[in-house]
């Protein structure tokens, strides 16, 4: 009986996932290699966490392919990944991630980078979360006195340039206006998007995972 | 001055001596003298204690005997010659014989106190010298005159002094390996002997150097370098000199002189004033003879008076310290000792610098022939002597100011830049003969100038106030450099914010060292960054100092890399920013060498318009082919990178992206084949690849500027005539009429008019040009226009009116004669010569010509066969021709101009095919006036006719062939012509496939045969086969001549014989 609500539910999931995938900017055939890596890596998971990525796999993911090293923003990415926060990567949220991630667009990509900002999700990056943000990406002078004067400069800089409603801090659509204006903002606070050459590499080797037999393939 | 600096060959030892000795001028005949000046005094000197020295230090050297003697006119009185000497009344020879038993020394006499005399060897030389005692002074000095080139005697002309390398050491060294035995002997003693003469030349030359150093002339970087040391030294405290010295104008001419153009003529480089600290302001004009007070600003005219008010001096502290005693004594008081080493590590540098560039430029004027590189070698080396004697004279102050101010890096760099650049001009300057001129006009089609590469570096002053950008981008700059990514891109976007098209945000971006780091980041690989750092560069780029900048610090490199790059939005800033930055020629040739134009060119490779919807990757694609464009339209500028573009396929792809229907990038498009129609091959590829059509379908738009490129283009490829029909073909020509109408945008008007101009050089265009009435509006054009629109307007008229005579009188009509013959007074050659064909094509018809001749338009064109250019010449003197031919009264009138007739005759003397045929076509008119030709007959014409004929040039033959006819026909002319040769070559003139050269032959032929001397010439060259031939042609005037002739020859025959019967 057990085996076979599992199955149902097995096959309710696919059938969403299947849903899910026809919305992403995927094809077919690259969703099915997506998923195959997805499989691949978590082959050696423990039952509890089957079919799911922990943050020192997704970490791991990101170091080794995407060249990320600034640990705070890959945690940030962990949390816009994850959805349903429980710490852990599902299958969907892999493929829907990687979705906006690699190809989003535009518009996907901003609303993306934002989340990753806002550290504490209120819908406002906060003079403090920038502070945060950008506090490690100045090398520090020895001979200068505050060390920290020329973040917070940085941090009078972008509030000047992004906050258009002056308010002090930068709400979704002073991000999106920015952007909008400067493309270059989009990345504004942190490297939260992968490199293009990098992002067809990444999708370009998920062909070459060695074929995982699940049932995924049937799918198709 | 009376006397010249001369170089000439003086005195064996060599070159640099030679150069050195001061003669009086030797062009108005007779041998050159030694000027009576201090250096030569010294050398001659210098010459007489060696040549006494030399006997007792080289025994074996003296005996050599000389390969022809030495030989001058002397004083010396045969009674003056000691023992040794057999001496008779008037002549002296030595008892010392050579192996020929040829005395070494032998004296004659000539006249009372004047003998000739020979000397063979250095050991009579020095006695010679001895003897003369007191005069030895004269005597070595006519001996050195008499004989300029001394070793040539001694050694023979194998060895005489060459200009460039000198050989003859080496040339005797295998002389003396070849051969053997006693003879052998002999030549390696000759070799010492050379040896030791090519020592003393060095030491002559260094001690006169310091003499010539002295008196080498000022150039404007002198003097700029003088009044900007003394302008650090200027104001009120104690540590000046002066209260105030400046420029009276802050206009540079190209050549770096500040003096108007009239007061360079004179060799005034600047007008200066200087207030001292005692006395009044001081009108100092700068010469390049060297510095003096002038009159300065009279009265209340408020015009400067150029004329020279007491001495001139060597420069400008000279000249301050004889009128500021003041300045004398603080000058005086600053004076520190020379650092030895210090000096030397200057003018090392500056040698480096010098060669390097000379390499360089060789490199890159590869056309410009060996002699002159030489020649300008030799004056830099003269230059580069007057400059280290200037500085000599200046340094230990520079180096006191040196020690005042706190030796900064930064300020160093600062002058060692500047020298830098100094050095560069003046090289530039130097290479600039006028034949290069010439060269650098025609092979850079550019329609700007390279002047941008000279323009002053304005660095800010460091304690001038700065504006508050300056600290705000100095502080961005700082995160730039010490930030990661992420703050770099914030810096980036920021900088973006400020108004980088001002001048002070640019430059303070430069001085802050911003460019080095923003051209770093383009070396990252860091897209985003990369991007940031372009959107900037392309601004600033705007700039022309910038631009410099970006080429020094290696930018252009960096960014022809870029343009391989796979994101494309980084390929269009890279080729926006090259775009810019490509404004000059350096800069073009570094991107041509990294082989910029390759990459630039596979840009434009994007798929035919049309050929697929637009999606956003393809508008990127063609967006990458605009920028593409606009970075071959800023490189297109020099010829060889239209030949780069050429060779890597760029023109299909051009003739590709014409087919666009945007004027973005229609523009750049058509900018650069316009700049490129500049080549032969380019007008022949318009013309084939079908892109005429699309030119004359763009000049209907409504942008002006694509419109004048399109113009311009047209202009330029309408020299080949399948390229006029095509336009016509193509409907082209109304839209160029149209365009007339729009007189304000003068670049436009400019390009259209020239391209009517040039498609008028087609008969069927002019009648499409008529019937739209373009001639009305051309007239309408001749007042008050600019010049580039009035050589184009002028050149159309003469075009009209030359291939279809009713044009002429629709000039006239509309009263365009009196504007034509105005503008004979301009100065614009290429003007000149489009008017001279205009007057002379309306001359052609009477009525015209009576106008000109109220005008006094003849007198006009007369007097420009006095211009320099022979090109006006030449059309001066094809104008004048229908000018006589239409005149009433024209033998009056040609007499009436003074000293006309010697100029027009004396103009036979030019070397121009083209001047000398126009010169022959209005003498031959000239002639027809009887009065005239006596005329010019007294002036000579008849042998310098003669000495012509025996030219290959159809035209010129036509012509002087018409010409001799012509001067037949007074006095003894024609006795004249046979005397002088000139009817043998004639005779071969008919063996020309010319006809019109058959048919003026024959006439003058005709002419000719009426001496029997001629006839008997004729005879003997062949004529009669010839004429028998030419005499069933269809031209009757050639049937006629041709049978003359040959009458006048057999009758010279039948009476011959007739004489002979009646003898018998």
């Amino acid at each position: 009986m057990i085996s076979v609500r599992h199955r149902q539910q097995v096959q309710q999931q696919d059938a969403e996932l299947l849903l899910r995938m026809k919305q992403t900017h995927f094809s077919e055939d690259e969703c099915k290699a997506l998923v195959n890596k997805f499989k691949f890596m978590t082959k050696d998971n423990k039952v509890a966490r089957q079919d799911k990525l922990d943050r020192s796999q997704f970490h791991e993911v990101l170091q080794s392919t995407f060249k990320m090293t600034d640990d705070m923003i890959m945690d940030r990415l962990m949390r816009a990944f994850d959805k349903d926060s429980d710490s852990c990567v599902n299958l969907s949220e892999w493929i829907i991630g990687l979705s906006v991630f690699l190809r989003g667009s535009e518009e996907e990509q901003v609303k993306f980078c934002f989340e990753v900002y806002d550290l504490n999700g209120d819908g406002f990056i906060s003079k403090e979360e920038m502070f945060h943000l950008l506090k490690n990406s100045l090398v520090k002078q020895p001979n200068e006195e505050d060390p920290d004067e020329g973040v917070r400069e940085l941090v009078d800089i972008s509030i000047k340039k992004m906050d258009i409603d002056r308010d002090g801090r930068i709400s979704l659509q002073d991000f999106q206006a920015a952007v909008k204006e400067e493309s270059l903002l989009l990345e504004a606070f942190g490297q939260c998007l992968p490199a293009p050459e990098l992002a067809i590499a990444f999708v370009e080797k998920a062909f070459s995972v060695p074929d995982h037999r699940g049932r995924y393939n049937q799918l198709y | 001055m009376a006397t010249r600096m001369r170089f000439r060959k003086w005195y064996t030892m060599g070159q640099t001596l030679t150069r050195a000795a001061q003669w009086t001028s030797v062009s108005e005949g007779g041998r050159g003298r030694l000027e009576f000046s201090p250096v030569n005094e010294a050398l001659i000197n210098s010459t007489i204690k060696y040549v006494e020295g030399f006997s007792s230090k080289h025994p074996a050297e003296t005996a050599i005997v000389f390969k022809s003697p030495l030989q001058w006119k002397t004083t010396l009185e045969p009674s003056t010659f000691g023992s040794g000497y057999e001496i008779s009344d008037d002549s002296v020879t030595s008892k010392a014989k050579d192996k020929n038993d040829q005395p070494l020394l032998t004296l004659r006499k000539l006249g009372e106190l004047n003998y000739d005399i020979k000397v063979y060897c250095f050991n009579q030389l020095s006695n010679v010298l001895k003897i003369a005692g007191d005069m030895k002074m004269r005597e070595a000095r006519s001996i050195l005159e008499a004989n300029p080139d001394p070793t040539a005697k001694m050694l023979g002309d194998g060895f005489a002094t060459i200009e460039g390398e000198d050989n003859s050491t080496l040339r005797l060294l295998e002389q003396t390996k070849k051969e053997s035995g006693d003879e052998g002997d002999e030549l390696e003693s000759k070799l010492r002997l050379l040896l030791l003469i090519q020592q003393f030349d060095m030491q002559l030359m260094n001690q006169s150097l310091k003499h010539i150093s002295q008196e080498v002339r000022l150039t404007p970087q002198q003097i700029n370098s003088e009044v900007a040391l003394l302008k650090r030294y200027c104001g009120a405290d104690s540590g000046s000199v002066l209260e105030k010295i400046s420029f009276t104008t802050d206009y540079v001419f190209d050549n770096g002189c500040r003096a108007p153009p009239w007061r360079q003529v004179h060799g005034d480089i600047c007008c200066l004033n200087i207030l001292p600290l005692d006395g009044e302001e001081l009108s100092v004009t700068a010469n390049t003879a060297g510095v003096y007070i002038n009159k300065g600003i009279e009265g209340e005219s408020n015009d400067q008076s150029y004329e020279r008010v007491g001495d001139i001096y060597k420069d400008l502290v000279a000249l301050l310290k004889t009128k500021s005693p003041k300045f004398a004594e603080i000058i005086e008081s600053k004076e520190f000792e020379l650092k030895e080493d210090q000096k030397e590590e200057h003018f090392e540098a500056s040698d480096d610098e010098i060669d390097g560039d000379m390499t360089e430029r060789g490199f890159e004027e590869k056309k410009e022939d060996k002699k002159t590189e030489k020649i300008s070698k030799q004056t830099t080396k003269r230059k580069k002597c007057a400059t280290v004697a200037r500085t000599n004279a200046t340094l230990n102050w520079k180096n006191e100011e040196m020690n005042r101010q706190s030796r900064e890096k930064k300020d160093k760099d600062k002058k060692e830049r500047s020298e830098k650049r100094l050095s560069r001009q003046t090289i530039d300057r130097k290479q600039k003969t006028p034949a290069l001129l010439e060269d650098e006009f025609y092979s850079d089609s550019s329609s700007e100038s390279e002047e941008e590469e000279d323009t002053p570096d304005r660095r800010q002053e460091q304690n001038s106030d700065l504006p508050s950008e300056y600290w705000q981008i100095q502080k961005l700059v700082k995160y730039l450099k010490g930030g990661n990514q992420t703050a770099t891109i914030i810096a980036l976007c920021a900088m973006r914010d400020f108004n980088l098209g001002q001048e002070t945000c640019q430059l303070a971006i430069r001085d802050v060292g911003g460019l080095e780091v923003l051209i770093n980041l383009l070396e990252t690989g860091e897209i985003k960054c990369m991007i940031g750092s372009l959107k900037i560069l392309k601004e600033i780029s705007k700039n022309t100092q910038i631009r410099k900048a970006i080429a020094d610090l290696g930018g252009l490199q960096t960014m022809v890399d870029i343009l391989k790059s796979s994101s494309k939005d980084l390929k269009c800033l890279a080729a926006e920013t090259i775009a810019n930055v490509a404004k000059f020629r350096r800069a073009r040739r570094t991107v041509r060498q990294h082989g910029g134009i390759k990459k630039l060119v596979s840009l434009l490779d994007c798929a035919p318009l049309g050929s697929m919807p637009m999606t956003d990757e393809f508008e990127k694609d063609v967006e990458v082919a605009r920028c593409g464009a606009l970075a071959l339209w800023s490189c297109s500028k020099s010829t060889r990178n239209k030949l780069a573009i050429r060779k890597a396929g760029g023109i299909p792809l051009l003739a590709r992206l014409l087919k666009s229907p945007h004027e973005d990038m229609l523009i750049p498009v058509v900018g650069s084949l316009q700049e490129c129609a500049s080549e032969a091959s380019y007008r022949l590829a318009i013309r084939t690849e079908g892109m005429i059509e699309d030119l004359v379908k763009n000049l209907n738009t409504e942008n002006q500027e694509l419109q004048m490129h399109c113009a311009s283009a047209i202009f330029k490829c309408a020299e080949e005539k399948e390229t006029r029909d095509l336009v016509r073909f193509y409907g082209g020509l109304d839209p160029l009429v149209v365009l007339l109408n729009n007189s304000d945008n003068k670049e436009l008007l400019a390009a259209a008019t020239g391209a009517i101009w040039k498609c008028a050089m087609s008969s069927e265009n002019v009648e499409r040009f008529q019937e739209l009435k373009a001639i009305e509006m051309l007239v309408a054009l001749l007042n008050d226009q600019p010049e580039e629109v009035l050589v184009n307007v002028v050149g159309a008229l003469g075009e009209c009116a030359a291939q279809e005579p009713s044009n002429r009188s629709v000039i006239r009509k509309t009263n365009g004669i009196p504007s034509l013959v105005n503008l004979l007074t301009g100065t614009n050659q290429a003007l000149l010569v489009n008017v001279t064909k205009a007057v002379g094509a309306c001359a052609t018809e009477q009525d015209n010509m009576g106008i000109i001749d109220r005008l006094d338009g003849v007198r006009l064109l007369w007097s420009l066969l006095k211009n320099q250019n022979p090109e006006v010449q030449a059309s001066a003197a094809w104008a004048i021709c229908p000018c006589i031919e239409n005149a009433k009264d024209a033998g009056e009138m040609v007499r009436s101009f003074v000293g006309g007739l010697e100029l027009i005759v004396s103009l036979l003397k030019s070397d121009n095919k083209e001047v000398l045929a126009s010169v022959c076509a209005a003498i031959a008119n000239i002639a027809k006036d009887e009065e005239n030709l006596a005329v010019i007959t007294d002036h000579g014409v008849v042998p310098m006719l003669a000495k012509l004929a025996s030219t290959t040039d159809d035209r010129l033959r036509q012509h002087l062939a018409d010409a001799i006819a012509r001067c037949c026909m007074w006095g003894n002319n024609r006795v004249a012509f046979g005397e002088n040769g000139a009817v043998a070559p004639l005779v071969r003139y008919l063996k020309s496939p010319d006809s019109t050269v058959h048919r003026a032959t024959a006439d003058a032929l005709f002419q000719l045969s009426r001496d029997p001397d001629n006839c008997i010439t004729m005879h003997e060259s062949g004529v009669v086969k010839l004429l028998v031939g030419m005499v069933g042609s269809d031209d009757q005037e050639l049937q006629v001549a041709a049978a003359g002739c040959i009458r006048n020859i057999r009758r010279l025959a039948l009476a011959n014989e007739k004489a002979r019967y009646s003898k018998t």
